[in-house]
């Protein structure tokens, strides 16, 4: 196959950027898409130029650091599919792509395809765990849990933090990415204690890294390579308001503004 | 050097609770006077990072990728072992340490493995507190599945992705810590270069990847948690960013190297399609225990499977192994595929493949029930490959997946350098020649959970916090040593792409150093791998400069790195005059091609020791004493 690429080239976070244009005579369709940017990178380096900078690493669709937009799509055009585990064979030879970082301003360019994404770690911080000090847990059967709510939890869970939803949303909003681990606690016993707490601190810091409101545009839950429903997004949303609800009449009862 | 493994003395089955007893605690408020660098952010890293923060102690945690949550544990998919016995049928922390034991095919330290199966126990309980959303039973308790190696039913798992849930909670328990301060987190750093004053590991030169800043930070206990160096070998499971710098930069500074040769290649990958394959990817081995492995009975069959009728396959393993079929241990079945293929019974259009036929399941169980228990995994081969395995066998091959080996580490899993700890797949003490299924996942969280916070304790309980001063000698020497190396690879611009040299010592280590190998091929590659690394040093072209994000450089060091150990690797595989688990001497095998150990000559660790540049490695030797378990030709027939 023949491919031509437009891609992204940006030296630094305050460079202008611009795109591109590399050709690709010799393109397998057995070949995954980042193993076609590492073809085309070996031919710059023997010609002397720099290559393209893009994130990756377990190239198994798990690990979450493949972020490029492909023709305007993050991952590209399949569906439920990581860029990393796209093959050329679902392009049309001759095809020309375009190929962009993240675009979210909350997400920076670091460089050429490369974002920085340590908001994501950020939010987690803000709340995203069960406060469970190693050799205090009680022994794994003391709480059965319904396999259908561990079933939910786990397609929440199955969330691999790249970014996609947050760059497919016209509001650049990362509430599928925040209701995804939110939702998860939400859903299993051992994340009740922190529940409200949770809502209230990871949405805050969601907020003050950047990211846009969610409108129910639905354009993440296209995007996410691992299909999570924004069901988990209405149920962050009901936890948002009852937590501030909550924190509302505990502050007029008793003057404790606990925060939620 | 002297080699003391530190194994309390007492019955095994008291040898940790007493060894618990015995060793030093720091007192609580003594304890964020000291500083503990963890590097790596897997299973071991991560749960040793948040442990001992939750402890007390300063932490520094560093990564290579842009968050702590990428470490490719989070590729396991399987499950993790666990002698909960919530099954009834037959296990116990005494039978998951002989598992275990006889898995690695008796080249494992006792103590360290019964320890490894009595805190496992205690893992399953920390995910569940954590929210890990384990599978679970309609009654709501945990469920297992059986694994590859083992006749009972311990292995946990959260659908194919078990490794990532466990790791997600360790992760989270380490952004927690971030959250609240106790953790420095510095993602997108590399270690280049480990400071040692006064015979003491105090500190790590790390690389800032973005900005290219080189930079020394001290701490009073190093842990090294950077995972296995299967990627020597270019084609791998491994993801692309997985390294041996940091445990070869400290081999090279006096830490031992515990047998390096001791590699698992894994029965259930995906096939090489051709030249532009940049990684392999793993099929889970839970696929097993419902698909059946085959190739046609005759050389050259070269039919569609569905044309091939039952009478013209070969069930091999069933057939070789009729007690554990399918689920015989991964070197075995490697192995097994391996003279399928040579002997012109391979599948596929390269002939480097063997059928795993779901076939028979899905007419027993249906094909609904096939897909609740491995949807994503038929997803992903589809993907990958763009056949439908409810429709076709899928094609297997072994490939690379995990290095037992690593660097040598006492009880304490501290290295022959004192204050620098060792854990999960970066060490070598639990899993012996062979890695059992399900037990990585075990031992980097036994590691950091349940061990090193002890051990790290008692170490630090003995030892006053000392500040490193910014222009200590040997600070300075180790900055100058990681620039110097850096300048150098820059300036070459040779003809050469670091990737063509990595797969060129990718194809040397596969041909003589992989699922066979013999005098004659270690030899050669011997003389090969050396030659490689002086073309390399002279020829590599790095382009760009060391002052920004430049991904060529960040390769080049590891390559130069994978360079040496490589060798490091052949030397081992070359002195060890036996076979045992994955390490197959072609000239030690019994008639019917089995491994065949020599515990008179080889029942023993071997710790090579840097001696200098040009000068060749030592071998120093920790003999393995099995008091507990009977030394046995391991057989799963």
């Amino acid at each position: 196959m023949k491919i031509r690429l437009q891609v992204w080239r940006q030296e630094h976070a305050r460079d202008a950027g611009r795109f591109e244009t590399y050709e690709a005579p010799d393109v397998s369709p057995d070949m995954s898409f980042l193993e076609l940017l590492d073809v085309v990178n070996e031919r710059l380096v023997l010609e002397g130029r720099e290559p393209i900078a893009f994130d990756h690493d377990c190239r198994e669709g798990i690990c979450g650091a493949c972020s490029v937009v492909i023709d305007g799509r993050p991952h590209g055009p399949r569906e439920r599919t990581t860029a990393c585990q796209l093959h050329m064979r679902s392009f049309p030879d001759g095809a020309e792509i375009t190929l962009e970082p993240w675009r979210a301003s909350a997400f920076p360019v670091v460089k050429d395809l490369i974002v920085d994404r340590s908001a994501f770690d950020r939010i987690i911080a803000a709340g995203g765990f069960v406060s469970a000090p190693t050799g205090s847990a009680p022994d794994g059967n003391a709480l059965p849990i319904e396999k259908e709510n561990a079933d939910l939890a786990m397609d929440a869970a199955a969330c691999i933090g790249c970014g996609a939803c947050v760059a497919a949303c016209p509001n650049a909003s990362a509430m599928l990415f925040t209701a995804a681990k939110a939702s998860q606690l939400a859903l299993l016993p051992q994340g009740q204690p922190e529940r409200w707490r949770r809502a209230t601190a990871m949405v805050a810091r969601m907020d003050q890294e950047g990211f846009g409101s969610c409108t129910n545009h639905g354009e993440c839950m296209a995007a996410c390579p691992k299909g999570i429903s924004i069901d988990h997004i209405a149920r962050l949303n009901r936890d948002w308001i009852h937590a501030s609800l909550r924190a509302g009449r505990r502050t007029a009862t008793s003057g404790d503004s606990a925060g939620g | 050097m002297k080699l003391d493994a530190k194994i309390p003395a007492g019955p095994i089955e008291k040898k940790w609770e007493q060894h618990q007893l015995d060793m030093k605690l720091v007192n609580p408020a003594n304890k964020r006077k000291y500083k503990v660098l963890v590097v790596g952010t897997g299973l071991a890293g991560a749960s040793a990072a948040a442990t001992l923060a939750e402890l007390g102690y300063q932490v520094e945690a560093f990564c290579y990728q842009d968050s702590p949550r990428r470490a490719h544990s989070i590729a396991a998919q399987g499950g993790i072992n666990a002698a909960k016995n919530y099954q009834n049928d037959g296990d116990s922390v005494y039978r998951l340490f002989y598992d275990t034991v006889k898995g690695g095919d008796f080249r494992a330290r006792e103590a360290n493995v019964y320890r490894l199966a009595q805190v496992s126990v205690n893992i399953i309980d920390q995910c569940v507190a954590q929210g890990v959303p384990f599978a679970r039973e309609y009654g709501g308790l945990l469920a297992n599945r059986s694994f590859g190696g083992a006749q009972v039913s311990r292995t946990f798992y959260a659908r194919g992705q078990t490794g990532q849930q466990l790791l997600l909670g360790a992760y989270q328990a380490l952004e927690r810590q971030v959250g609240l301060g106790k953790v420095k987190m510095h993602a997108r750093h590399e270690l280049l270069e480990l400071v040692v004053v006064e015979g003491r590991a105090r500190g790590i030169v790390v690389r800032d990847l973005v900005t290219g800043e080189v930079r020394t930070h001290a701490g009073d206990a190093v842990v090294l948690a950077t995972g296995g160096y299967g990627n020597v070998f270019f084609l791998a499971t491994y993801a692309k960013g997985c390294n041996g710098t940091a445990i070869w930069r400290a081999y090279k500074q006096g830490a031992a190297f515990g047998n390096p040769c001791y590699t698992q290649i894994h029965p259930t990958c995906i096939p090489v399609t051709g030249d532009h394959q940049s990684k392999l990817t793993l099929m889970s081995e839970s696929l097993r225990n419902d698909g059946r492995i085959w190739v046609p009975k005759q050389a050259g069959d070269k039919r569609p499977p569905a044309q091939i009728p039952e009478d013209e396959r070969d069930y091999y393993l069933e057939r070789k192994y009729p007690s554990f079929g399918n689920l015989a241990p991964r070197d075995i079945a490697s192995r097994a595929a391996k003279e399928a293929c040579d002997a012109g019974r391979g599948v596929g259009p390269t002939g480097l493949g063997v059928y795993l036929d779901f076939g028979d399941a899905i007419q027993r169980l249906g094909q609904g029930a096939i897909r609740e228990k491995y949807g994503n995994l038929f997803e992903m081969y589809e993907r990958i490959t763009d056949d439908d395995p409810y429709q076709v066998p899928m094609r297997i091959f072994p490939a690379t997946h995990y290095t037992m080996g690593g660097l040598w580490v006492d009880y304490n899993l501290m290295s022959t350098i004192p204050g620098l700890f060792v854990a999960g797949e970066a060490n070598f003490s639990d899993h012996g020649a062979n890695r059992l299924g399900a037990s990585a996942l075990m031992q980097g969280l036994a590691d950091g959970y349940f061990v090193l916070p002890y051990t790290i304790g008692d170490f630090l309980a003995r030892v006053k916090p000392e500040p490193l001063a910014a222009d200590h000698p040997a600070v300075r020497a180790a900055e100058a040593a990681v620039r110097a190396r850096s300048e150098k690879l820059l300036s070459i611009r040779g003809k050469r792409t670091v990737m063509s040299f990595h797969r060129a010592l990718g194809r040397i280590m596969w041909e003589h150093c992989g699922m066979a190998r013999d005098r004659q091929g270690l030899q050669a590659a011997l003389q090969k791998i050396p030659a490689l690394r002086a073309e390399f040093w002279e020829n590599v072209n790095v382009p760009g400069t060391g002052a920004s994000l430049n991904q060529s450089l960040e390769s080049a060091g590891r390559v130069a790195d994978f360079l040496e150990l490589g060798e490091l690797m052949c030397r081992d595989a070359l002195e060890r005059e036996e076979s045992c688990g994955g390490h197959f001497r072609v000239e030690h095998q019994t008639e019917d091609g089995e491994a065949r150990r020599d515990d008179q000559r080889f029942a023993h660790v071997a710790a090579w020791e840097y001696a200098g540049e040009e000068r060749a490695p030592i071998r120093n030797v920790e003999p393995l004493n099995f008091e507990f378990v009977h030394l046995a030709t391991r057989s799963y027939k």
